[in-house]
C-alpha cells in the first residue's frame, strides 16, 4: 500500500475529527509505528482537531511521512484562521491540561509526541506542528 | 451511528461498535439516561473494547454519563479499555477519576453486582 | 538572449547530452553483461568479500545487483534500486554479511564498469571524459543508495533485537490466578519504563489480572521522569480494572514521587514484596495461612 505523501483533512464538524484520526492511524501504521505509538498519534490528532473545531470553528489537519537524516517519522500540522492564542505560555502550562475538560490539552499533546511547536497570532490564527519518530 | 443498548436483568449494557463521533457520544448519553429511567436499572456497563482512541471529549462524556446516572441511583462501569488506549490516556493526563473501570464484560457485571449487593 | 535564458538552455542541452550518453553507456553495459559480471565476481572473490556465500549464491546475487545497477543508470530513478537494496539486505544480514562487504562490492562493480569504459573509449579522450561525466554522479548515487539501504536495514534489525532483549529481561510473572508480579531490577531509563508499562498492560489484559504487585526493591534510583512513568503505570492499570501495589519503595524514591506532586497516600504501597503479595491475596479473597500452622494441623 503506497504511503501517501501529504494528507489534508478539512475540519468542519465532529465527524471530521474521527476521519482525521483514522487517517492518521493508517499513515502511522504504514510508516511502521507500533500499535501503541499509532494510538498515541491518533489521540494527539483527535485533540488537535478538536481544538480547531472548538476555538476556530474550522481549519485543517495535515499529515505526512517525514525523513530527516535517515530518521523516519510522522509530521502533523493543525492549522486554523481562528482568533489565535493570547498567551502561549499559559496554554502550555500543565494547569491547562484537559482532565477537567477545560483548556486546550496542549501539554498532554506535547507528552504524546516527540517534537512540538506552536505559532499563533491574535486575530489571524494558530498552527500547531507535532512530530513523532520511529525508535 | 447509534450504539446498541441491551437490557440484562437490572443492568444495561451499551456496546460501542466503532469510531464514535462527538454527536454519537452525546446521543449515547441521552439514550442511556432515558433507558435507565424507563427500566429503573441499577447499573450500566459501557463496553469500549472497539474504541481505538479515547480523547478528552470521550472521557468527559463518560464522566458526565456516570454522574448523571448516579443521580438516578444507578452505577456505571466502563469496561474494555485497550492497553494502548489506556497508555495514551494517561500520557494525555486523562485519568477518569471517579469513574469505575473493569477489564471486561464479566468483570463489569461482577462489579455492578457487588455494588448492588452492598446497597440496602 | 538574456544570460539566464542562455544558461537555462545550456543546462537543458547538457542534461539531454547526459541522458544520451547514459543510454549509450547502458547499451554497452548490457552488451557486455556476461563478461563484466564475471570479472566483477572474480574481483569480489579476490578481495575475499561475501565469504559467507557459496559460489552459486554469489553469482545469483551478482547478477541481480548488476541488472539493478544498470537499470538504475538507464531509468535515472532509484526507487526500484532502493527496494532491491532493502530486499537484498534482509536476505544477507542473517547470513552475517557486514557493511564493509556490501560497500566493497558495489565500489568494485563501479570500478569494473569504469575500467571497461576506459577500455572502450581510450581512443577518444573527449568522448571518454563526457561519458565519465555522465557516469560518475549516477554511479556514486547508486553506491550511496545501496550502502544506505543496507545500513538502515541493519539498524532496524538491531533495534528489533534490542527490543526483544528488553522484553526478555523484564518478565511479567503470573504467580496466582488474577495476580501479576512485575519485579523491576536495575537501572530504568524512560524508554525501558515505557516498555515496562506496555508489557504490563498487555499482561493484565491477557491474564485478566485484578491485582498487580510492582516490586522496585531492586531499583537503586529513579529520576522524576521515570517516577512519572511509574505513576502513569498505576493509573493505566486502573483503567484496565487492576489494582496496583507498589513494594520496595526506598525513602529516596518515595521522596522523588512526592516531589513530582503525587500524593503517596493515594498509592497503594507496602514495604516488601512478600507483604505486597500477601496484601494482594487478601484483596483477591485468598485466605493467607502461615506455613507453620498448616504443618501443625
Amino acid at each position: 500500500m503506497p504511503v501517501l505523501q501529504n494528507i489534508v483533512v478539512a475540519i468542519r464538524s465532529d465527524g471530521d475529527i474521527v476521519s482525521a484520526r483514522q487517517q492518521g492511524r493508517s499513515l502511522a501504521a504504514a510508516i511502521g509505528f507500533t500499535a501503541t505509538d499509532a494510538t498515541l498519534i491518533a489521540t494527539a490528532i483527535s485533540e488537535l482537531a478538536r481544538n480547531i473545531l472548538m476555538y476556530a470553528g474550522q481549519g485543517e489537519v495535515m499529515m505526512h511521512r517525514a525523513e530527516i537524516s535517515h530518521r523516519k517519522g510522522i509530521v502533523i500540522g493543525a492549522r486554523d484562521s481562528g482568533p489565535g492564542i493570547r498567551s502561549i505560555e499559559d496554554v502550555l502550562r500543565d494547569g491547562y491540561s484537559t482532565s477537567g475538560g477545560l483548556g486546550l490539552g496542549l501539554p498532554g499533546v506535547k507528552r504524546l509526541m516527540d517534537d512540538f511547536a506552536i505559532e499563533s497570532q491574535l486575530g489571524q490564527g494558530t498552527m500547531v506542528t507535532v512530530k513523532k519518530w520511529l525508535k | 451511528m447509534e450504539v446498541p443498548i441491551l437490557k440484562q436483568g437490572r443492568f444495561l449494557i451499551a456496546t460501542i461498535q466503532a469510531a464514535l463521533s462527538d454527536a454519537d457520544l452525546l446521543q449515547l448519553r441521552r439514550a442511556l439516561i432515558d433507558k435507565v429511567i424507563h427500566f429503573r436499572s441499577n447499573g450500566v456497563i459501557i463496553d469500549v473494547t472497539a474504541l481505538d482512541v479515547m480523547d478528552s471529549f470521550a472521557t468527559r462524556t463518560l464522566r458526565d454519563i456516570t454522574n448523571m446516572i448516579r443521580l438516578r441511583g444507578a452505577d456505571t462501569v466502563i469496561v474494555g479499555i485497550q492497553p494502548e488506549v489506556a497508555f495514551a490516556m494517561v500520557q494525555l493526563g486523562l485519568t477518569m477519576e471517579g469513574v469505575a473501570t473493569a477489564l471486561d464484560l464479566e468483570e463489569g457485571l461482577e462489579h455492578l453486582q457487588q455494588r448492588a449487593a452492598g446497597k440496602i | 538572449m538574456s544570460s539566464n535564458k542562455r544558461s537555462a538552455i545550456q543546462e537543458q542541452r547538457t542534461a539531454a547530452q547526459s541522458t544520451e550518453l547514459l543510454q549509450e553507456l547502458v547499451a554497452h553495459l548490457r552488451q557486455n553483461r556476461t563478461q563484466l559480471r564475471e570479472e566483477w565476481a572474480n574481483r569480489i572473490t579476490e578481495a575475499r568479500l561475501l565469504t559467507a556465500m557459496t559460489k552459486d549464491e554469489l553469482f545469483a546475487e551478482a547478477t541481480s545487483v548488476y541488472d539493478n545497477y544498470v537499470e538504475a543508470l538507464a531509468t535515472g530513478t532509484f526507487e526500484a534500486l532502493q527496494s532491491y537494496a532493502r530486499n537484498l539486505s534482509e536476505r544477507i544480514i542473517p547470513r552475517g554479511v557486514e557493511t564493509h562487504e556490501v560497500v566493497g562490492i558495489v565500489l568494485l562493480l563501479r570500478d569494473v564498469l569504469a575500467r571497461s569504459l576506459f577500455a572502450k573509449y581510450q581512443g577518444d579522450f573527449t568522448m571518454l571524459n563526457r561519458i565519465l561525466d555522465a557516469y560518475e554522479p549516477a554511479a556514486n548515487r547508486i553506491a550511496n543508495t545501496v550502502a544506505v539501504g543496507f545500513v538502515q536495514e541493519r539498524e532496524r534489525v538491531i533495534r528489533q533485537q534490542q527490543e526483544a532483549i528488553r522484553e526478555l529481561s523484564t518478565p511479567v510473572l503470573q504467580v496466582r490466578e488474577r495476580l501479576l508480579i512485575l519485579p523491576i531490577i536495575g537501572v530504568i531509563d524512560a524508554q525501558r519504563a515505557r516498555q515496562l508499562t506496555e508489557q504490563l498492560l498487555r499482561g493484565i489484559r491477557m491474564n485478566r489480572a485484578k491485582v498487580v504487585v510492582i516490586d522496585i526493591t531492586g531499583v537503586a534510583a529513579m529520576d522524576a521522569t521515570v517516577a512519572n512513568h511509574l505513576v502513569q503505570t498505576v493509573e493505566a492499570s486502573r483503567l484496565l480494572g487492576a489494582t496496583v501495589i507498589v513494594t520496595g519503595l526506598s525513602p529516596e524514591i518515595a521522596q522523588t514521587i512526592v516531589t513530582i506532586g503525587v500524593d503517596l497516600g493515594k498509592m497503594n504501597t507496602v514495604g516488601d514484596l512478600q507483604g505486597g503479595i500477601e496484601q494482594a491475596e487478601r484483596l483477591l479473597g485468598y485466605k493467607v495461612v502461615p506455613v507453620a500452622d498448616t504443618a501443625s494441623s
